[in-house]
């Protein structure tokens, strides 16, 4: 933990070994936490930052053990909050580059209203979701993202409440860049995890992680073998939304509805180019409502917009202060406007 | 209190209430006859006291609101007991406040408003101004004030509604009058606001103001005038100040002291939001401010401001308290530096918002799960709250801990005259952060302080991890049994050292005797008042005021060995005392008030005599 590595390689050689702590990590086997571990640890290298420039911030949960497993500043704080000690973070220190790691239960349930607000204010920081579906570290029970129905020990008889979908409620709350990835797909979640890092602002990114003992195989349906071709449609800037086998399925609207079209009958230039920069968010909106198993779930980046961030203007309004009041003095503080003298 | 000269007496304080509906502007003229009276000079404590509601049913008892002011010649240090001069606007203020006044005391009223709606709304059933009693009983000034404001304003182009809203001025003009305070720094406060964007209105109200004045002149309507003397306050440079302004003041202070910008987040909450409200507007002495989505993220983003190197505060009030409770305890067991901020109200719950309370020393010292100990500290009048924010300041950055800052809503909205202090007297609060040069382990501590030293985000090579769950000396989680017994001690004797450094305590008073009175925070003005005033008489007690609630000052245990009985006098249900008798095995008698309001130091003197008398 209180390793010091000595005569540190400048900032373009690090590599995935400096950023391994010799700490043991302490997940299930099987977690589909190691694979996401992994790929951030080979993604940070490449970002040109210093090491001592990321921060990694937690809540709690299985997920929320992340910063103890990367050789980072970290800081596991409490169930739901890491959004805002990471805001206090990257206010404070606007060259840092903040990481919040959380999961279905501790961003959207717990600390779903610091996530909402994290989002509006659009910090320049990244939010990884862990979405597993289920709560692990409590040993198994639904989360706000179980689908209706899910059994577990809280939810014997069937679990009652609708799930919210991770990537609209980061939408809702115009997240300013929004991607989804998977656990099990290590160089898209590097892909992803990149674009996001790249991005000014603040970045959403939902990963489909499996929960080895209490939900597995609980993505198995859109993201196993069987089903990947037909369930995943994997988004590219500039280019139609194709997906299935051999690409031969595509997504056209129909009015306002989507509808899957077979490439080979689909009228020329009547299946949708992806744009996720484009400044209306309806189309977004549109791919984030598609889901299996009438539609194909959408992967990689569904919405990169710019606007300022919130530490920038933070800190503008306060180098315009300085520059039009000075820096302060004593005296100011002090003294105030009115002040009178007893001799 | 007064000579006999007729039509002119010489007082040595006086307490004057306008009370009016929450729209006259009650607030106003209180503040403005305090900015008067302080350049007299005068010695002067105020008291703010307004509904939680904004603006509830015009004339309704719900919806008064009152400034009181004391000033006086010799050291005022309450807003005083009673009023000696009453001014109401309605009969809703009336109701109110009457009861308060004293007898034989001035009473201003605006007959005007004394309608038949107003007056049911009051709950008078008939006029109490045609009840002959009550100019028996007090020296009444019945007016039109209303009909006065208009009539000196008929030839001006405003509005009615315009011309209504100056009657306050009238009000302020006439007592300036009674209490011969110069009206010439009101005036000048017209113009500065006013004059430019609206002059109109500002000279609307300098005319208001004037025709009051010269209506106590003209007609002498009140038989006497009074002066106070200028009081023999120190030499030196002075301002006003209310609590929340010095807290904010104490935290920027301290901040350019260590030399580490403040970060301040909080969330609006009454009555403490004005801290955020005052810090916003300095910026320009580094202070960011966040105005977090609650209570919670709040403290969160405070304690991430000081894990990356700032002085993160937060500010609060009770209900506040209770959300960040969990924070609390990330603060203290990550050991971060922290000023959490407590402007206590009435409790529990959403309680009495605007209304003050000691209820929260408990919640301090004891409101978290886990042994969690943290230093408490408490600001005993307004513009004491700069010393005791720079106190916890300076003990946050030292200790590297958390520390709570009770102060109270009526300290937080008082305001008093504060000698400036001059900035080389401020104590030196520098401290460095980990060394680059050297092998970081997290938890190393100091050996005089325990204090950990932090290593900041950015620092090269001195990367590591924190977090809520127990850690050993390098950081590393441990659910080793021993080393949470280890760590655990260490946390707490780091606080409970704490108490090495304090200073001694002042006491009024001789250090043995029959009763010493014990309090803490903002009832230091009228215990003080009580103590002294019996002193003056020749009778022999003793008080003092703690300004650490924990760890307690080590030579209160002496103090309390050197007197028969001890008097704890707390807002609250006896919670200092629980503590005093747990520490110290003392029989200490609790005097106890939980009305929103606090202590008369009429009060505290017939329980002190009590005690004397046993």
């Amino acid at each position: 933990m209180a390793t010091v590595i000595q005569d540190l390689p400048a900032v373009a050689e690090l590599t995935r070994k400096d950023f391994v702590p010799p700490t043991e990590v302490r997940w299930c086997p099987g977690c589909g936490d190691y694979a996401i571990l992994n790929s951030l640890q080979r993604t940070f290298p490449e970002l040109g930052v210093a090491r001592e420039n990321f921060v990694v911030i937690s809540g709690i949960g299985c997920s929320s053990r992340f910063p103890f497993y990367m050789n980072t500043y970290g800081f596991h704080t409490i169930h739901g909050r890491a959004p805002s000690v990471a805001t206090g973070v990257k206010v404070a220190n606007p060259e840092l580059s903040v990481w919040i790691i959380t999961g279905d239960g501790d961003g959207l349930s717990i600390g779903g209203n610091h996530l909402l607000h994290l989002l509006r204010r659009n910090l320049d920081a990244t939010v990884l979701l862990f979405n597993n579906r289920i709560y692990g570290l409590t040993k198994g029970q639904y989360s706000p993202t179980s689908p209706v129905g899910t059994r577990t020990k809280t939810s014997p008889n069937g679990s009652l409440e609708n799930p919210l979908n991770p990537v609209l409620f980061a939408l809702g709350a115009e997240a300013t860049f929004v991607a989804r990835t998977v656990d099990n797909n290590p160089k898209h979640m590097v892909e992803t995890f990149k674009a996001a890092h790249a991005h000014k602002g603040i970045s959403f990114v939902e990963i489909f992680q499996n929960c080895v003992i209490f939900n597995d195989s609980t993505w198995e349906s859109i993201y196993g073998k069987e089903s990947r071709d037909d369930q995943m449609l994997f988004l590219e800037t500039g280019k139609p939304l194709l997906f299935g086998k051999d690409k031969s399925k595509g997504i056209r609207l129909n009015g306002l509805t989507p509808e899957v079209v077979d490439v080979a009958t689909a009228a020329p230039g009547e299946i949708l180019i992806h744009q996720p920069e484009q400044a209306s968010p309806l189309y977004s909106h549109l791919l984030a409502t598609l889901a299996e198993p009438d539609f194909p779930t959408p992967m990689g980046v569904i919405r990169k917009i710019e606007k300022p961030t919130y530490e920038a203007l933070v800190h503008a309004q306060n180098a315009a202060a300085k520059a039009k009041h000075g820096a302060g003095t004593w005296q100011e503080l002090l003294h105030g406007d009115a002040t009178w003298t007893v001799a | 209190m007064s000579d006999s000269t007729p039509g002119f007496r010489e007082m040595k304080s006086v307490v004057v209430r306008f009370a009016g509906d929450s729209g006259d502007g009650m607030q106003i003229v209180g503040e403005r006859f305090t900015d008067t009276s302080v350049t007299v000079p005068n010695s002067i404590a105020t008291f703010p006291d307004f509904p939680a509601e904004i603006r509830a049913p015009v004339g309704t008892i719900g919806g008064v609101s009152a400034f009181q002011v004391h000033f006086g010649s010799s050291q005022v240090l309450t807003p005083g007991d009673e009023p000696d001069a009453l001014v109401a606007m309605n009969p809703a203020a009336l109701a109110v406040h009457l009861p308060d006044l004293a007898k034989g005391g001035l009473l201003v009223v605006n007959s005007a408003a004394f309608t038949a709606d107003n007056l049911k709304m009051a709950g008078f059933a008939s006029n109490p101004l045609d009840d002959p009693g009550l100019g028996d009983k007090y020296t009444l000034v019945a007016l039109d004030i209303t009909g006065l404001a208009l009539e000196s304003l008929k030839d001006t182009a405003l509005t009615n509604r315009e011309k209504l809203r100056c009657k306050n001025f009238f009000a302020l003009g006439l007592m300036y009058w009674v209490y011969t305070r110069p009206i010439e720094p009101t005036i000048e406060y017209i113009n500065s606001k006013w004059a430019k964007k609206t002059p109109e209105l500002a000279a609307a109200n300098i005319r208001v103001l004037k025709a009051g004045y010269y209506l106590g002149e003209t007609s002498e309507l009140t038989r006497n005038r009074y002066s106070v003397a200028r009081a023999d306050v120190a030499p030196g440079i002075y301002r006003k100040i209310s609590g929340n302004e010095a807290t904010a003041l104490g935290l920027i202070a301290a901040s350019q002291r260590a030399g580490r910008d403040l970060l301040f987040s909080g969330y609006p909450i009454t009555p403490a939001t004005s801290i955020l409200e005052t810090l916003a507007a300095y910026k320009h002495f580094g202070v960011t401010t966040v105005q977090a989505e609650d209570e919670i993220a709040a403290i969160g983003v405070a304690i991430g401001a000081s894990y990356a190197g700032k002085l993160g505060a937060t500010a609060t009030s009770g209900p506040g308290m209770c959300l960040k409770g969990e924070f609390i305890g990330l603060a203290i067991t990550t050991e971060l530096p922290l000023v959490i901020v407590n402007v206590q109200r009435g409790g529990p719950s959403t309680g009495l918002p605007t209304k003050t309370e000691q209820s929260d020393l408990f919640q301090a010292l004891y409101g978290r799960h886990g042994e969690s100990p943290l230093p408490v500290i408490a600001a005993n009048s307004p513009s004491d709250c700069f010393a005791a924010a720079f106190e916890a300041a300076r003990i946050a950055m030292a200790y590297s801990t958390p520390v709570i800052l009770l102060t109270d809503g009526y300290l937080a909205n008082g305001s008093e005259p504060w000698q400036v202090p001059d900035e080389a007297t401020l104590p030196d609060i520098s401290r460095p952060f980990a060394d680059e040069s050297q092998p970081y382990v997290a938890f190393a501590r100091d050996p005089q302080t325990l204090a950990r030293t932090q290593a900041i985000p950015g620092q090269p090579g001195l990367e590591h991890r924190i977090g809520g769950i127990e850690k050993n000396e390098k950081g590393a989680i441990s659910y080793d049994p021993e080393n949470h017994s280890v760590m655990t001690g260490l946390r707490a004797a780091k606080v409970a050292g704490i108490a090495r450094s304090l200073p001694p305590l002042e006491v009024t008073g001789e250090l043995t005797g029959k009763v010493l009175v014990v309090g803490w925070g903002g009832t230091h003005g009228a215990i003080t008042s009580a103590v002294a005033a019996l002193r003056s008489e020749g009778v022999a007690v003793s008080c003092t005021n703690l300004r650490y609630l924990n760890p307690l000052p080590p030579d209160l245990a002496a103090l309390i060995a050197g007197f028969d009985h001890i008097l704890v006098p707390e807002l609250n249900y006896g919670q200092l005392n629980m503590i005093l008798r747990a520490n110290y095995l003392v029989e200490a008698a609790s005097m106890t008030k939980i009305m929103g309001r606090p202590f008369k130091v009429s009060e505290i003197r017939a329980r002190i005599l009590e005690l004397l008398n046993d």
